[in-house]
């Protein structure tokens, strides 16, 4: 089973909270993987915040491929940073030859172009990076978007953390959002792309649980986008069912709830925006969720969400100090990270709602 | 002696024997009286008995002249198997018994010179049904925990009418953030995921046809399930039409349009929409062929209903105008639909054939966006009347069919957009809970059932060559007959009350298949849910193969 947990503060944070957060909660999920996706960045990332960082993990020949795919696509490169990293021996992780967290300039003919038209290039490129990578694994190009960077290996979280020393808090490697997960995909193959978060043009989603409809939103999700793939992970049908209501429609947050877990119908009935709410659950009914999850969800302009499956199966806790707001599967990871908070005003969230905190940690709690 | 007649016909020939001992029989008369075939009749036979009085043996014998009860020996009334003597009879002594050696099928073309007709369903020996060997086999466990059927809320609802894909919907935010209709969309009706299917007034006695009525009604305004009726073709009564029950009503045109000059009268003084219009081309009891009423069952009420004299009433095989289907979008659909003032959903219903695929993607991509339901419905499904040739030897299994549509919708990113609803033998079994999920897990929206709601009702016919003979007006249950007598024979609201009893079995039984699957709302498509145990029918249905 998956613990996921998130991070979302007023200043910079590094990593190692994360960690600590996950680590009280091991007895939770089996220690085969990590994965985080930080948003908002600070450290040696902060002053490029509207160019775009790729993050993958890769061989040689992998790191060869993809610099040569963008640069033919006139991406230049303004920055990188490489994580230094401790092969002390006995480790438990299953690490690839390079990690690489790259920021780029746009080339030339799109630096003016729209946003719309510079996040769609952005997102054909990374797929034609994992296209390219693909094939004989040379490398796993997780995101590639602007102020976002993506780490995952497989392995045992604290080895992991070990080996990228993230253990040891430092300023270069910081960010005001962090979502992360400790586990690989266990249920099938062992996959570098399976592990949560998942991460398309700003919007990340993680979650822990088992979507009983995953055929029924994967048949219907491969068919609305082109960045709809992998499908390694039930996980990845909320991030792309996220974006597709918030981005490709254009729908407040609150409708990716009514998907998700609409009302029964007999509740839609009785409200104001029946009509509304009728016509969401037929026309995307292939999106509804079953089983139980807990989802948490990052929006470009780094607004952390979460919200529940439509009989709370699966748990969350909200605990929040002054300056930070932190999300965990079990209340023992917040009490790690957050000991001098004020438990009493921790947040349980019911199946009927989303609690989001916005870039000044409001909380907000919406009930459908 | 007399030459042997060979030709003539004997009890031999026919499809069923009757046993009668007449030991017990006390000659009360019911068993004649109640044989609505006049297939058994009273009659004397000639006894004699050989005696002696003596010590040693001095034969005498004694004629007598003794009533019995004998077979009628005729292709016009012959047994039929339905059992009603051996159901009335007090004593047990006589009832019908299969004759395997019937040469039925060969007389009766012999001596009439015309095909054979029947009711009921296709009656050829197949091997293990389809559906049979599929089993709900991904039970959620430890990870996604099961439902309970009992205590958590369930969603069971289907789409009938056109839904649009997301990004066609007319909506947009409004000035307070929130989405808001910005024009109108197709009429979609939730209802019950099984309908009951479409058997004209006509075909069924109005006993039997009030019985079902009275059902729908009761499911939905006491048990909550919001269960609709297809009219068939064959026009409604006018006081239906103009009560508040017409929402429970599916109403059906075929190519034959019986009973719409009366509904077309009523529509100034309905009340209430009806639940939708089927638009019926093809049947899959009989594809390719059009409905028969024979004369015999065109009663009075019926010439009244459906404008007609006392005749055998032959739909058309197709519907005479409609060329192709974009045709058919346009003038029917459009018609049926700016009827009702675009507020009631209207589908199609087709016999599943090699073609269905192209017939549904057709509509699929209909760009009016007006076809609100795509009725499949397969070879296993029943008829009042027809053929013998058409009912065994056409038609099209339903399962395979139904998922390749729904395979090809969701190649094109389209599910969900026409319903699917599927027929065709479902419930054949007794078990119709089973088949629906089974079916929705497939890809159907829902399902609909015409000939397991007969046998709710007591029709005593089935896939073995027993009764079949709705087509003659003598049922001999009450159910497919108007010949007052027969008719009387049934309990309207015995009826009612075991349809009712059986949908909400059906509805608990529907609940105990969900909840192991960790679903709480119909698992549309979600195949995953099933195992097959027949590596053919895995690999053609795209399912797991276990074994």
């Amino acid at each position: 089973m998956c613990r996921i947990g998130a991070i979302k503060s007023l200043n910079y944070v590094h990593p190692s909270m994360a960690l600590q957060l996950m680590q009280s909660q091991q007895k939770g999920h089996d220690n085969s993987g990590f994965a985080m996706v930080m948003h908002d960045l600070g450290g040696v990332f902060e002053n490029y915040k509207h160019l775009p960082t790729l993050s993958m993990a890769a061989t040689d020949e992998g790191v060869r491929l993809a610099e040569d795919i963008l640069h033919q696509a006139g991406f230049q490169r303004v920055m990188q940073w490489v994580p230094e990293t401790d092969d002390r021996p006995g480790l438990d992780i299953n690490a690839m030859p390079n990690y690489v967290f790259e920021t780029f300039d746009y080339p030339k003919s799109y630096r003016n172009a729209e946003q719309k038209v510079k996040e769609d290039l952005l997102l054909d490129m990374r797929l034609q990076l994992r296209n390219a990578l693909e094939p004989n694994e040379e490398g796993f190009a997780y995101s590639f978007w602007p102020d976002v960077i993506t780490l995952k290996e497989i392995g045992n979280p604290r080895d992991i953390g070990t080996y990228f020393r993230l253990w040891e808090p430092d300023t270069k490697l910081t960010a005001k959002v962090i979502t992360t997960q400790c586990r690989q995909n266990t249920n099938y193959d062992i996959v570098r792309y399976a592990a949560h978060p998942f991460h398309l043009q700003g919007y990340t989603a993680l979650a822990n649980g088992e979507n009983t409809f995953y055929l029924k939103n994967v048949e219907f999700q491969r068919k609305l986008h082109r960045g709809y793939i992998g499908f390694e992970s039930d996980s990845q049908c909320f991030l792309y069912t996220l974006h597709y209501i918030h981005r490709e429609l254009g729908w407040p947050l609150r409708y990716f709830k009514h998907v998700v877990t609409p009302l029964p119908f007999g509740d839609i009935e009785k409200r104001d925006d029946a009509q509304q709410l009728k016509a969401i659950r037929q026309s995307l009914g292939h999106l509804e969720i079953n089983g139980p999850n807990t989802i948490i969800g990052v929006l470009p302009d780094n607004t952390l969400f979460t919200c529940c499956d439509a009989k709370k199966l699966r748990p969350i806790v909200v605990g929040r100090t002054e300056d930070t707001v932190v999300f965990s599967s079990e209340v023992c990871g917040i009490n790690e990270v957050l000991p001098d908070r004020d438990w009493e005003t921790d947040i349980y969230p019911h199946e009927r709602e989303i609690v989001t905190i916005d870039d000044k940690l409001e909380v907000q709690r919406w009930k459908q | 002696m007399e030459t042997m007649k060979v030709q003539d016909i004997t009890p031999n020939d026919l499809p069923w024997k009757i046993r009668y001992d007449a030991h017990r029989c006390t000659l009360c008369g019911s068993c004649v009286a109640a044989c609505s075939f006049r297939a058994i009749e009273a009659k004397v036979e000639r006894r004699r008995l050989v005696f002696s009085e003596s010590e040693f043996p001095e034969p005498k014998a004694r004629f007598s002249a003794v009533p019995v009860i004998r077979q009628v020996k005729s292709i016009k009334n012959y047994c039929r198997g339905c059992g009603i003597c051996e159901k009335i009879c007090p004593n047990d002594a006589i009832g019908p018994v299969r004759n395997p050696d019937s040469r039925h099928p060969i007389i009766t073309r012999c001596l009439g010179g015309e095909s054979i007709k029947r009711g009921g369903r296709k009656n050829l020996e197949s091997t293990v049904r389809t559906l049979d060997k599929i089993r709900v086999g991904r039970i959620s466990q430890m990870t996604d925990p099961s439902l309970d059927a009992q205590r958590h809320a369930f969603d069971m609802l289907a789409p009938f009418g056109r839904i649009l894909p997301p990004q066609k919907l007319p909506m947009g935010i409004g000035p307070d953030g929130l989405l808001q209709i910005t024009g109108t969309t197709p009429p979609v009706n939730w209802i019950y995921p099984v309908i009951i299917g479409d058997m004209s007034i006509g075909a069924l006695s109005w006993r039997m046809w009030e019985a079902v009525a009275m059902a729908v009604a009761y499911l939905n305004e006491e048990c909550g399930l919001p269960v609709r009726m297809c009219s068939g073709e064959g026009g409604v009564p006018v006081r239906l039409l103009k009560s508040r029950y017409l929402k429970y009503m599916i109403l059906q045109i075929a190519s034959g349009h019986f009973g719409w000059n009366r509904i077309a009268k009523a529509m100034p003084h309905m009340i209430e929409d009806p639940a939708g219009v089927l638009i019926k081309i093809g049947q899959g009891a009989k594809p390719g062929d059009g409905g028969l009423l024979m004369a015999q069952k065109v009663a009075e009420h019926i010439q009244a209903i459906r404008g007609v004299p006392k005749t055998d009433l032959l739909s058309p095989p197709n519907h005479q105008g409609l060329y192709s289907i974009e045709e058919s979008v346009q003038k029917m659909f459009l018609s049926f639909n700016a009827a009702f003032k675009f507020r009631v959903p209207v589908a199609i219903k087709v016999a599943a054939s090699a073609t269905s695929v192209s017939v549904f993607n057709n509509l699929v991509r209909d760009p009016y966006n007006i076809v609100g339901g795509f009725f499949l419905d397969g070879v296993d499904g029943g008829t009042g009347a027809a053929h013998e040739v058409s009912l065994d030897h056409t038609g099209h299994p339903i399962v395979s069919k139904l998922r390749d549509c729904y395979l090809a919708a969701t190649a094109q990113g389209r599910q969900g957009q026409i319903p699917l609803w599927a027929a065709g033998g479902l419930g054949k079994t007794g078990d119709l809970a089973a088949d629906a999920f089974k079916m929705i897990c497939l890809g159907a929206n829902g399902v609909f059932s015409g000939k397991l709601i007969l046998q709710m009702a007591g029709c005593v016919g089935n896939d073995q060559g027993r009764c079949n003979a709705c087509n003659t007006g003598l049922c001999p249950v009450g159910i497919t007959t108007q010949e007052p007598p027969l008719v009387r024979r049934l309990d309207p609201e015995k009826v009612a009350q075991n349809i009712v009893n059986y949908f909400l079995a059906m509805d608990t039984e529907l609940k105990k298949l969900m909840a192991p699957i960790g679903n709480s709302s119909l698992p549309v498509g979600r195949a995953d849910a099933l195992v097959a145990t027949d590596h053919a029918v895995a690999d053609k249905l795209q399912i797991q193969y276990v074994c």
